[in-house]
């Protein structure tokens, strides 16, 4: 049989392009991107590279807004199953877009020396003179750019794949960029680049599970599309065996990406190795598009089998916010103490969506989208706090919680706002932070999993202390005087171009916004919770 | 031979590399434990895929061999530049950050 008859014979395709345009706008921007890293003179590639990346996810997110108010229905499968769109995932697409678009603006900035957060080059040896020399010819690696954006596309097509390959390929496709990412810091390069390997490792093995699991899956249903896998199991498999290891081992893969108990090792050391800007990208779409997708597979399998998981969802929600909040309890690194408070975060979105109710999720997705604004904006404002030598050259980064000592007598408005986000982490009223935690706890309470909300609120209050010690840090303990805090390698909040500063003015505005008025935006994800869940 | 028969010895794989990635010290022989999984899921999708008498079984050993080829372009690349910097590839030695 020749090609032209296997065409003619074999089933065709439908490729919605309008539909699936958000994520391919940000592929296509990434492989435009490539192409201008091997192809465009050196001096110009940054100046090519900021605007086609700001601009590719900017439009993105509208393409995604555009679908998702647009009158006609778009709901549907398209490209053969892979993808499935519907309002939830356009929602989950619009959170990533727009996180990811604040991330990009504190990934672009770099301070008033032209020091941005990535070494110069990130194949040299630390130390070397090659690296040296880089260096000294002011040599940026814009790779950063194609890397984000294939990231970026990645974590947009993980929320709306609509069947198990789509969606291995969009787990790999989002994580082997952060890999790579989590190793260019350009300060401290031996801890990123462990942090590097550690993530590679661990994620790759975290793959490997979600992996074999999906071929037990198949095995237990015939099938790889989650739709036909969930009619399988609504048919009456419950009982199977294969279907529930495979169905748990799926589960570690997705639960490894959002940092929960007992798959959270990896989170303290790549959040505190990789580069800040990094850190704030990945801690929030990852975990946006991750809940995303977990959220898929659970609703696809749990006709069936809510019974099974609901202990093990339980069990890894409560382990995930006591581990996280009582870890992150002696922790005296400002990124480390973020990674668990990111930690004990992930139990609480958990706890939303082990109730297994519209509520439920209509809270985790409030919860999603303002937790991840905020923690790119907190982790931007890390990013401006730097160690300065005597003659008041930048170094490194200071983020140890005794460097932060008397900050907010030094740059008081970046201690200000930083404090702002602490609180809403904290879950104090007037932030988004609160309203997102009330919605999750209210949700347990109805759908009858008070020992999770219990247990939510406890941690919740415990987790305050460490917010409140590094706001007691930053405002209630003395700064000594410049001289010193030069040779006590004190932290300060450096100058830089004022992207970080647009980033972090968005991010601290939306999480105000959402925390004094959510009712509307509440509303909002209640209907897509509502639409979604039959 | 039945498809049980494959089944087996994609779960001996499976768990053979699990424990390596888990045991071993040197990064390589971990990252061949993962490769190993890998092949494993690969074993047991073209088992089931013949169980079922459909091809997506067959079309996601496909996706995983590519992926998998990407990955140790990424792996490998880590590896290497860590290697250049410490002269080490194990990954007991991989603990500045063990407070």
């Amino acid at each position: 049989m020749n090609l032209t008859v296997v065409l003619a014979v074999g089933p065709v395709i439908e490729f919605d392009w309008y539909k699936l345009a958000p994520v391919v706008v940000v592929l296509v921007a990434a492989v435009l991107a490539t192409l201008v890293e091997a192809f465009a003179p050196v001096r110009a590639r940054r100046l090519i590279e900021v605007p086609l990346a700001l601009l590719a996810v900017a439009s993105a997110g509208l393409l995604a807004l555009h679908l998702a108010i647009s009158p006609q229905d778009i709901s549907g499968a398209t490209a053969n199953g892979a993808v499935t769109i519907d309002p939830l995932g356009l929602y989950l697409q619009l959170a990533i877009a727009a996180s990811a678009l604040i991330g990009l603006l504190v990934i672009a900035d770099r301070t008033v020396q032209g020091d941005d957060a990535f070494a110069p080059q990130a194949s040299a040896v630390p130390g070397s003179e090659y690296e040296e020399q880089a260096r000294k010819a002011g040599l940026t690696q814009t790779d950063v750019f194609p890397l984000v954006l294939f990231a970026t596309g990645g974590m947009m097509l993980f929320p709306v794949a609509g069947d198990l390959i789509t969606l291995f390929v969009a787990l790999e496709v989002l994580s082997l960029p952060l890999y790579l990412l989590s190793g260019m810091a350009r300060h401290r390069r031996l801890l990123s680049q462990e942090a590097s390997l550690k993530y590679f490792l661990l994620g790759a093995m975290a793959s490997a599970f979600f992996l074999f699991g999906a071929a037990w899956v198949y095995g237990a249903t015939g099938s790889l599309s989650l739709s036909r896998i969930g009619t399988a199991i609504s048919g009456g498999l419950t009982q199977d065996t294969i279907l529930l290891t495979g169905v748990v081992l799926i589960l570690a893969g997705l639960l490894f990406k959002v940092g929960a108990v007992p798959f959270h090792y990896w989170t303290p050391d790549v959040y505190q190795g990789a580069p800040t800007p990094i850190t704030g990208f990945m801690a929030a779409c990852t975990k946006i598009a991750a809940f995303g997708a977990l959220l898929r597979v659970l609703y696809a399998v749990t006709p069936g089998l809510e019974w099974d998981l609901t202990p093990v969802l339980w069990t890894v929600a409560i382990l995930t916010m006591v581990v996280g909040t009582v870890i992150g309890l002696v922790q005296r690194d400002v990124k480390r103490l973020l990674a668990y408070s990111a930690i004990a975060h992930a139990g609480f979105i958990l706890t939303g969506v082990a109730s297994f109710s519209p509520d439920g999720i209509s809270g985790t997705l409030f919860y999603l989208f303002t937790y991840g604004i905020s923690t790119v904006g907190a982790f931007g404002l890390i990013a401006l706090v730097r160690e300065v030598d005597a003659e008041g050259h930048m170094r490194g980064q200071a983020t140890g919680l005794d460097q932060w000592r008397g900050l907010g007598r030094r740059s008081p408005l970046l201690a200000g706002t930083f404090a702002f986000f602490l609180l809403s982490f904290a879950g104090i009223p007037l932030t988004a932070g609160f309203v997102g935690k009330f919605a999750v706890f209210a949700a347990a309470f109805g759908a009858g999993a008070a020992p999770l909300a219990i247990t939510g609120l406890a941690c919740s209050a415990a987790a305050a202390f460490f917010y409140a010690r590094i706001i007691v840090a930053m405002f209630f303990e003395e700064s000594p005087d410049d001289s010193v805090v030069a040779r006590t390698g004190l932290g300060i909040g450096v100058r830089t171009l004022g992207l970080t500063q647009i980033a972090v003015a968005i991010s601290a505005v939306l999480t105000l916004v959402l925390g004094v008025i959510p009712g509307w935006f509440l509303n909002f994800t209640e209907e897509l919770s509502l639409l979604w869940v039959p | 031979m039945t498809v049980s028969a494959y089944l087996l010895l994609a779960s001996v794989l499976f768990v053979i590399g699990t424990a390596t990635v888990l045991l071993r010290r040197n990064s390589i022989i971990v990252f061949m434990g993962i490769e190993l999984m890998l092949n494993a899921a690969n074993l047991a999708f073209l088992a089931f895929s013949r169980m079922w008498g459909n091809l997506d079984g067959q079309l996601a050993a496909f996706f995983v061999m590519v992926v998998a080829a990407a990955e140790v372009v990424v792996g490998l690349a880590i590896i290497v530049s860590l290697f250049r910097t410490r002269r080490t590839v194990s990954v007991d030695d991989e603990n500045l950050m063990r407070h």
